[in-house]
């Protein structure tokens, strides 16, 4: 379903993503884990259509997102890192925006808000303007926007920062109903090593732009001789503290590079 | 289709909810009426030129017009920082009804802007010459709407971040207002200003709105309207293109 194949981006001398390959399957609920600045989110930027490679093919269930973005975009769903709601709209209009941008039929749609907004606890803030929310309530509703349509593809990174347990549950409940049931493809980030043991079927550890390895949760224990999947971790990518050094050099580019073209 | 209405829908609910920002952005009209329009009335009338406050009126309401309807498009900015930007870019909706359904919102915005300018200037003493040709003006504000509200998409889909916000101030927005003739006529300019006035795609449309509400224009509706059309398709097009280009 997702084919990436020596796959590299660059800013200016950074290399964010450094020729990466994989594979994932239709159906398959797939772990991408990394440290911070690793390039997790700049890989799933390139197979979401929002940032260019600068070489190396992708193919989402056979496209190519630089070829045909707009086809890509029909076949996926992503839950972003960091926030992407409207805050000047209450939680009922985000919903409701994103469901006319995808096409949800209306009446599905009004039914399907009301179950995530009651799932995610939200419905009785459903006419509150998220600017009055809390980082935890946009979150949650960043999730319910997320299963508003069912995608061929879900995309989630990070999705957890910032959930309390029980958020975290109904989440990870949902992914896999929706694995088992529509056999949605998952692609999922993050940081909390026992939620990837639990859901994914396959993991990716990546470390400053390359993958260091990728199989099965047991099959990484067994390469590094350890007992958990977050000793396994540590024992890829070291115990070193990592700055966010893509981010950095975004924002230098920024500040050098104010007009884009 | 309905992406398009549904993201013009949600400029008009930011627009009503920003009720600080509406009356904020009615003072700097005001303030050009009044410093202005009774400030220089004296001098003009001694030059023979009639009043001022009648002669201004139409470029005061031409530059809320054109300030609200740039700034909407710039307003990208504001989504790409606090990200809902990339919910749009990923939809699976062609870029191009994004790019119209922002700008038709922003656009429809600053008319409701213009109308708002209108009665001040009607509170303030300003009286049209004849009603029947009140919707020959809310055509030309249209017109500066759609222009500078694709302008501003275009500034605002190369801009990556705010820093370029007072260049484009400084350098381009101001410039637009003051050689368009909203302030002074075009006849009997200085040759380099009296080119400059003609470049500007603001000129023809503040030139409109005088014709419609005053009575006196330099060009003719014709030329107005067809300069105004073909710089909007320009725009339109390049608004288009750099929104498609957009890249996180």
């Amino acid at each position: 379903m997702i084919q990436v194949h020596d796959l590299v981006k660059t800013f200016g001398e950074v290399k964010a993503v450094d020729h990466i390959s994989f594979e994932v399957a239709e159906g398959e609920i797939f772990a991408f884990l990394g440290p911070n600045g690793a390039g997790k989110t700049t890989t799933i930027q390139m197979l979401t259509t929002l940032l260019e490679p600068t070489s190396g093919a992708i193919a989402i269930d056979g496209i190519d997102p630089r070829q045909r973005p707009h086809d890509v975009r029909r076949r996926f769903g992503i839950v972003f890192q960091d926030p992407s709601l409207d805050s000047e709209l209450t939680a009922y209009e985000n919903l409701e925006l994103h469901g006319v941008l995808y096409h949800v039929p209306r009446r599905t749609r009004i039914e399907r808000i009301e179950r995530l907004l009651k799932l995610f606890e939200l419905w009785d803030r459903r006419d509150g303007l998220v600017k009055t929310f809390s980082g935890g309530m946009k979150r949650r509703l960043e999730i319910a926007r997320g299963f508003l349509h069912t995608p061929k593809i879900l995309f989630l990174d990070e999705p957890t920062l910032g959930l309390d347990p029980q958020s975290r549950n109904q989440l990870w409940t949902h992914v896999k109903h929706l694995n088992d049931t529509e056999r949605v493809t998952v692609f999922l980030t993050t940081h909390y090593m026992d939620e990837a043991d639990r859901v994914a079927r396959r993991i990716a550890i990546i470390d400053h732009g390359r993958i260091v390895a990728q199989g099965t949760s047991q099959e990484l224990k067994a390469q590094t001789k350890t007992d958990s999947l977050e000793h396994a971790f540590l024992a890829l990518t070291g115990s070193t503290i990592r700055d966010e050094r893509a981010d950095a050099a975004d924002q230098m580019r920024q500040v050098v590079k104010m007009w884009r073209r | 289709m309905s992406a398009i209405y549904i993201l013009w829908l949600r400029e008009l609910k930011r627009y009503s909810r920003s009720r600080a920002q509406i009356i904020a952005s009615l003072g700097q009209p005001l303030l050009y009426l009044l410093a202005l329009g009774f400030g220089l009335g004296p001098v003009f009338e001694k030059a023979g030129q009639g009043s001022y406050l009648q002669f201004v009126a139409p470029g005061v309401i031409g530059m809320s017009v054109l300030f609200s309807s740039i700034f909407s498009g710039i307003g990208l900015l504001w989504d790409r920082q606090f990200g809902f930007l990339k919910e749009t870019l990923v939809a699976p909706v062609p870029r191009l009804h994004i790019m119209i359904g922002r700008t038709l919102g922003g656009a429809t915005v600053s008319m409701i802007q213009g109308v708002l300018v209108i009665v001040i200037c009607l509170i303030a003493g300003f009286r049209p010459q004849q009603l029947s040709s009140l919707p020959m003006a809310v055509v030309f504000m249209a017109f500066i709407s759609i222009v500078f509200a694709a302008l501003g998409t275009t500034i605002g889909s190369r801009l990556q971040n705010m820093q370029g916000f007072q260049l484009i101030m400084n350098f381009l927005v101001m410039p637009i207002y003051f050689l368009s003739g909203a302030l002074y006529p075009l006849n009997n300019l200085p040759r380099g200003l009296a080119i400059a006035t003609r470049v500007d795609p603001l000129t023809y449309g503040i030139d409109g709105l005088r014709g419609a509400f005053i009575g006196t224009s330099h060009f003719s509706y014709a030329t107005n309207a067809t300069v105004l059309s073909v710089v909007a398709v320009v725009f339109l097009a390049m608004g288009a293109r750099s929104f498609a280009k957009i890249q996180i």
